[in-house]
């Protein structure tokens, strides 16, 4: 064979495949990020639409949904309450709007305050041996209280209050997030652009800020994602039991303990707070799988 | 092997110490002075020094906790205050319930998912294997009560196959103790089955690319035993950690579980201790359920060297 040959029939490959694909410039960047990330889009607009429907409430048709209406107890789905209405009267459609709020409050705000005290408490143990092996024994036992017992216990103690429900599920999310970080920074310290940082006579703060903050965004996004998740399903079931969100707000948990007594013969007042509730959890479970198949390329063939 | 097993043992103290101090701190911090609920409405504050010097509560913080521990390794977990029974004795009368739900998921979710996973990793990237990981997701984001209340409606109150609540011990026949259990089963099983699937997929994924698979299969030992014995043996290890670290969901989900269908085990006593605000009773039930699941895991560690004799710490 000539190279003349090879050359051609080289020649005639490429043009078979730019026969095969589209040239690159027809797919916009949108469409290929869609392609490629599917999960993500779903699950951020899914989330997307929720966060609307939690800021809009007062503007989607909703009555006031602590506003009691006695003669109008227990009625079917209709025109005028669109999912019906409870044994007090309250619009349930109103109330599991507004319901969006408390659900996204506490899934948001947990992750934010439990990845806080997570990383704060994995950079001191990651960074200071003296500490490590204690902190690492309080988190340990903390981990080994089921998440939902350590939130129902920290609930019995205090006042029923978003914000107390919020304190006590990041309790009980945080120490796995010390944990994340903890080894994401001892695996960091080894690295040659931190003994070079070290060498070079990088302060700790700068160190901390410069190098080690940035490389543990990835996997703190991914499991803030996951916590967030978690949180609304703890919110939802502290509610639900009792110990939550103080019965007058109204959340997807309360409706759905207020549910629960005729639940056999008016399902439809448990039935749309949980579609509700599933819509918005799973929405927040595709947005953390799409960004830790995104973020983490070696993980992504394998969960 | 002892020696590891020795090491892996003492390394649960601390953890359980940790579990210990926190549900006494529980106890110590909960709101309502116990002397002053004894003494009563008469009662002058002199009165309620005595009875709290009485009952030991004027001492340090430290040697109560020491005392308190003395008296929970002699299994004495202390007096309702609601129902003036011993903690224990509570516990006790409700744990079959509750043992029996725990028993049946595990073994469900481990009978279903295993396959699944083994299954879904085999035909890689096939409709069987998106259908798994879709279900998984699903399964990760449907609360365990609203699952519950979902298989309630159709298959107790429209379809009448099966009680709707209620719960039947052991002794009184294998037939109602089954049915009364079937629906909190797979209610409380999903998120379990679809943690399992998960896991055996991925772990699957990484053994079935190993050299000795592709030799098995060389050699022409028949499908089945490639997947099942060859590959699923050298997977053990992963699964059986997840299976252990889900106990900590299973306990969650019992005492919601519970609720939905009225079953009266622990969870249902850990919901009515919160109500009536009954500390010694939410103590007791956080501290078993805790010792439990450290336990449970410190088995699977210790079970690992069975699975995996290479693994010799």
């Amino acid at each position: 064979m000539s190279s003349a040959t090879t050359t051609r029939s080289g020649y005639t490959a490429a043009a078979q495949l730019a026969d095969v694909l589209p040239p690159l410039k027809q797919r916009s960047r949108a469409m290929t990020f869609v392609r490629r990330h599917p999960t993500i889009v779903l699950g951020g607009s899914l989330l997307l639409i929720m966060v609307l429907i939690a800021i809009l409430a007062p503007y989607l048709g909703t009555v006031d949904p602590t506003a009691l209406a006695p003669a109008k107890r227990t009625r079917e789905p209709s025109a005028q309450f669109w999912f019906g209405s409870d044994m007090l009267g309250r619009d349930v459609y109103s109330r599991v709007i507004y319901g969006a709020r408390i659900s996204l409050i506490v899934g948001f705000a947990v992750a934010a305050v439990a990845s806080a005290l997570g990383t704060f408490i994995g950079l001191v143990s990651g960074f200071i041996r003296g500490a490590d092996a204690i902190l690492m024994r309080v988190m340990d036992g903390l981990m080994s209280i089921p998440s939902i017992l350590l939130a129902i216990a920290l609930m019995a103690l205090t006042r029923a209050s978003v914000q107390n429900v919020v304190i006590a599920i990041s309790v009980a999310e945080f120490p796995r997030v010390s944990r994340l970080i903890r080894g994401v920074v001892l695996s960091l310290r080894e690295q040659p652009f931190v003994e070079a940082a070290v060498a070079s006579g990088t302060r700790l703060p700068m160190i901390i800020v410069k190098h080690i903050l940035p490389n543990t965004l990835a996997p703190l996004m991914v499991n803030a994602t996951f916590i967030c998740a978690s949180a609304m399903i703890i919110e939802a079931s502290l509610s639900f039991i009792g110990a939550g969100t103080p019965p007058i707000i109204p959340s997807w948990g309360n409706i759905m303990a207020e549910g629960r007594a005729l639940w056999q013969v008016k399902p439809y007042i448990v039935f749309f707070p949980a579609v509700f509730l599933c819509i918005t959890v799973l929405s927040v479970n595709l947005l953390g799988d799409g960004l830790r198949d995104a973020l983490d390329p070696r993980l992504a063939k394998r969960l | 092997m002892f020696a590891y097993a020795a090491r892996r043992i003492a390394a649960t103290i601390p953890v359980m110490l940790v579990v210990a101090f926190f549900v006494f701190s529980l106890l110590y911090l909960a709101p309502g002075d116990p002397a002053a609920i004894i003494a009563g409405d008469q009662a002058t504050p002199a009165d309620v020094e005595r009875i709290r010097a009485s009952l030991g509560l004027d001492r340090p913080f430290l040697v109560r906790f020491g005392e308190w521990l003395w008296q929970i390794i002699h299994g004495d977990l202390g007096t309702s205050i609601f129902t003036n029974l011993p903690v224990s004795h509570m516990i006790a009368q409700r744990i079959e319930p509750t043992v029996s739900l725990m028993v049946l998921t595990i073994v469900f979710s481990i009978v279903v998912a295993i396959p699944l996973g083994v299954l879904a990793a085999w035909k890689h990237g096939s409709w069987l294997d998106s259908g798994v990981m879709v279900m998984a997701v699903f399964g990760f984001s449907t609360p365990v009560f609203v699952l519950g209340y979902l298989l309630a409606y159709f298959f107790a109150l429209q379809l009448d196959w099966l009680p709707v609540q209620g719960f039947h011990s052991l002794s009184d026949g294998i037939v109602p103790f089954l049915r009364n259990l079937t629906l909190p089963t797979i209610a409380l099983g999903l998120i379990f089955i679809a943690l399992l699937a998960r896991i055996t997929r991925a772990t699957m994924l990484d053994v079935l690319s190993q050299d000795y698979v592709r030799t098995a299969k060389a050699k022409g030992v028949d499908q089945r035993s490639v997947l099942f014995v060859h590959a699923l043996k050298n997977a053990a290890v992963p699964i059986v950690t997840v299976i252990g670290n889900g106990v900590a969901l299973l306990i969650g989900g019992a005492v919601i579980t519970e609720s939905v269908f009225a079953i009266p085990g622990l969870g249902r006593l850990t919901v009515d201790a919160i109500l009536r605000r009954d500390y010694p009773v939410i103590q007791g039930v956080v501290l078993l359920f805790s010792v439990s699941y450290v336990l449970v895991n410190l088995a699977v560690d210790l079970l690992y060297t069975v699975f995996d004799p290479r693994i010799r710490y």
